[in-house]
């Protein structure tokens, strides 16, 4: 579905990625950890195609597609999906207007038909629900004075809304009470299915306990320099990021 | 709104003979401002000589006045000798053919949705029409007549209601005013007069589009509107589609009377041609519009959207005399390219427990720049006067400019008087995330723009919101990055 190769990537002539090489199947769940500032936002941003990074080598195939050469939207036209690690305010944007104009969009795009005002009202209420959040927040504004953890989880009801192919969660756990956890690996459990894919960012072994990824990835120094199963993510939580960095660079 | 098929029809037919328009048959008067100017004016309209006298004082106290130059706009001197003061509405130059108007305007109009022969008509351009709708302003003319309502041109109300012209024109906004009240006061080309009797609440909104001359007059147009005791008028000022318009210097007068426990809310959509995209061409707009809340209990309602003109200097106000009357004020004023606006609003406190509010919206986009003006003043006598004031900033990229001035002068102690302003921007983080949801830019910006703007649009009449919505996407597309 998703193969990264050897991606070197950067802001303002600072160099981030350094050869990241990234294979995601359909069906798979993969977790990448890595120490603050390794550059994981900015492989998910890159992903999703976000305006101010360069990219000087490397190359990204999405089901098919050079990711690369697709516009934001596109991507999210064809089923690319990103829980932001600071989800943004849009005041006066009224919340269920928003998931609305963005179903539409995208099935619009994909030459569907839009969804018709019941069947939408009746879905985002029965996904509220799932996901625990107040439907006196789908009458706010967009995050607009939400708390953080009620931002993470407005960005788990879009992510159930929309379906995608592909989901991004970069660090959607921070931040998040034991119960929101749960909440956020449900959202992902709920999605997992032989046609999608789910790349998790997280710091914590917490959320890998209920969610369950089938390989975990360890980003460090601009590149993935340790890959393994859950058990990973263990031995991490037990060592840090130390001992990898050395042997990486030994 | 766009004008209706009926109405367009009639300005290029020219031949509605039912009062709604002024029959003159003149050539347009040589360039150049004198007396004997005004009273060529005067006479073609076959004013009464009261009238004439009236302009003729204007003018002289105009003579001995100079053009402000307080408000933050910057613009061309203007040559008030080389402008013509009277055109006949049936000589406006008209072209031959679409093609030989702006192309951006054209696209305008295509996004809008507006009907080739309407766009015709708006961008002055020449149509075999068959104007069959009679009817429908005949229907519209008896209904408002069995409930009492007088609704028709400025002219044919100095001739048919001398009494109540007499009695109200320059009662809210004398000639002496200011220079462009004044210069108006000597030379208006028409405009609108309303009616609204004792205990009436007028059957349907009043809207320019009914009257067709509006489209022809509206150099130096005078507006009065009259609601008696307990009375009730919304009146739709406007038009989205923006026109192309020979003269390059407007400079209306508005005035409101409210008596008691009469509401008059006055909306305005505002869109005239802002020039192209060198800022050339585009109309310059110098409005003086006030409203009077006379009796106790009045209220009268400002609701703008302005999107069009080079220029605009415009500050609709309230004067709140009667003991518990309303002023408010709801704008959205978009600038950009060269756009230049300076407008507000002000509130003046005369009555006891008057109450006021002020909700101002300013985007500013590309090299536009936005000012907002507001006075808010409580005379001495004015007992628990109440004032709340919002006065927003939407920044879309980084050379665009915002000003605020509030000024606030409090006599009274008892006076409560709130003001609360904020600037933002459309952020790169904004776009990005819309987008990621799979909304184009364009629709991104639009629905970023409406929340901004929501509160305000909630004021206007249902059609006209949706229409300003659109409006504003519009006019706004491919002002980002
Ligand atoms: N626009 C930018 N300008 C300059 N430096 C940037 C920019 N964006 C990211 N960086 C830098 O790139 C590095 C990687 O940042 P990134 O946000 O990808 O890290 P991260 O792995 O997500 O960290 P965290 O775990 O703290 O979220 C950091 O050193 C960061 O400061
Ligand atoms: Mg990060």
């Amino acid at each position: 579905m998703l193969t990264i190769e050897k991606l070197h990537a950067g802001v303002d002539n600072k160099t981030i990625l350094k050869g990241v090489d990234l294979r995601i199947n359909a069906g798979e769940v993969h977790a990448i950890m890595g120490p603050n500032g390794s550059g994981k936002s900015t492989l998910a941003h890159i992903l999703a195609g976000r305006n101010g990074y360069e990219v000087s080598e490397g190359s990204v195939e999405y089901l098919g597609e050079n990711l690369l050469d697709l516009e934001v939207e596109e991507r999210a036209h064809r089923g690319l999906f990103l829980a932001m690690q600071y989800p943004v305010e849009l005041p006066g944007v009224n919340n269920m207007t928003f998931l609305r104009e963005s179903m539409n969009a995208i099935r619009k795009a994909r030459g569907e038909q839009e969804i018709d005002a019941v069947s939408f009202m009746k879905l985002v209420r029965a996904k509220a629900k799932q996901v625990k959040l107040d439907e006196k927040l789908l009458k706010r504004a967009v995050n607009t004075g939400f708390s953080g953890g009620e931002k993470k989880r407005n960005e788990i009801l879009q992510m159930a809304m929309l379906e995608p192919r592909l989901a991004i969660l970069d660090e959607t756990d921070s931040g998040l009470d034991i119960d929101a956890l749960r909440i956020v690996a449900d959202g992902v459990n709920r999605l997992r299915s032989k046609q999608r894919a789910l790349l998790v960012v997280t710091h914590y072994q917490r959320l890998l306990d209920y969610i369950r990824p089938d390989f975990v990835h360890v980003l460090a120094a601009g590149r993935i320099i340790r890959s393994g199963g859950k058990e990973l993510a263990l031995e991490l939580e037990e060592k840090g990021y130390g001992w990898l960095l050395e042997e990486a660079v030994a | 709104m766009a004008l209706s098929d009926s109405s367009v029809d009639g300005i290029i037919a020219g031949g509605y003979s039912e009062g709604f328009v002024t029959h003159i048959e003149s050539d347009t008067l040589p360039p150049g401002l004198d007396e004997s100017v005004i009273r060529t004016i005067s006479s073609l309209k076959a004013e009464p000589e009261w009238m004439l006298e009236r302009r003729l004082q204007a003018y002289r106290h105009w003579q001995g006045l100079e053009e402000p130059g307080w408000a933050q706009i910057r613009h061309p001197a203007i040559d008030f000798q080389s402008i013509s003061y009277y055109s006949s509405p049936r000589k406006k130059p008209q072209l031959e053919s679409l093609d030989e108007v702006d192309p951006e305007l054209l696209a305008t109009y295509e996004k809008l949705g507006i009907p080739l022969d309407e766009q015709k008509a708006l961008a002055g351009v020449a149509v075999d029409a068959v104007f069959d709708s009679v009817s429908v302003a005949t229907t519209f003319r008896e209904t408002l007549a069995e409930a009492g309502v007088i609704f028709c041109s400025m002219s044919e109300a100095i001739r048919e209601y001398p009494e109540l012209v007499q009695t109200y024109m320059g009662s809210v906004v004398p000639y002496k005013d200011n220079y462009f009240a004044a210069l108006n006061s000597a030379v208006f080309s028409d405009g609108t007069f309303v009616y609204i009797p004792k205990g009436v609440t007028c059957p349907m909104e009043l809207s320019t589009y009914f009257r067709i001359n509006e489209a022809l007059t509206g150099q130096f147009e005078r507006t009065l509107i009259i609601a008696e005791e307990s009375s009730q008028v919304s009146y739709l000022e406007g038009c989205t589609a923006p026109m192309r318009d020979e003269n390059q210097l407007h400079a209306a007068v508005v005035e409101l009377v409210a008596m008691a426990d009469a509401k008059i809310k006055y909306s305005t959509v505002q869109n005239w041609y802002p020039g192209d995209s060198e800022g050339r061409g585009g109309i310059y707009n110098f409005v003086t519009k006030r409203g009077d809340c006379r009796g106790d209990r009045s209220h009268i309602s400002w609701t703008q959207v302005e999107t069009g003109s080079a220029v605009t200097w415009k500050y609709p106000s309230c004067i709140l005399r009667g003991d518990d009357s309303v002023g408010e004020f709801y704008s959205v004023a978009v600038t950009k390219g060269h756009q230049q606006a300076d407008t507000g609003t002000k509130m003046i406190h005369i009555g006891s427990n008057s109450r006021s509010t002020i909700l101002s919206k300013g985007i500013s986009a590309m090299q536009g720049s936005n000012a907002y003006r507001g006075l808010v003043r409580i005379a001495a006598k004015a007992e628990n006067a109440r004032n709340h004031t919002q006065c927003d900033s939407l920044l879309i990229g980084d050379r665009c400019a915002a000003h605020t001035f509030p000024y606030i002068e409090v006599k009274n102690p008892s006076a409560q008087v709130e003001h609360e302003a904020t600037t933002s921007k459309v952020s790169e983080d904004q776009l990005f995330y819309c987008r990621q949801r799979g909304l184009s830019e364009e629709d991104a910006v639009s629905m970023i723009i409406n929340g901004f703007c929501k509160e305000v649009f909630n004021e206007l009449p249902m059609e006209f919101a949706v229409e300003a919505q659109k409006l504003l996407a519009v006019s706004l597309e491919g002002a980002v990055g």
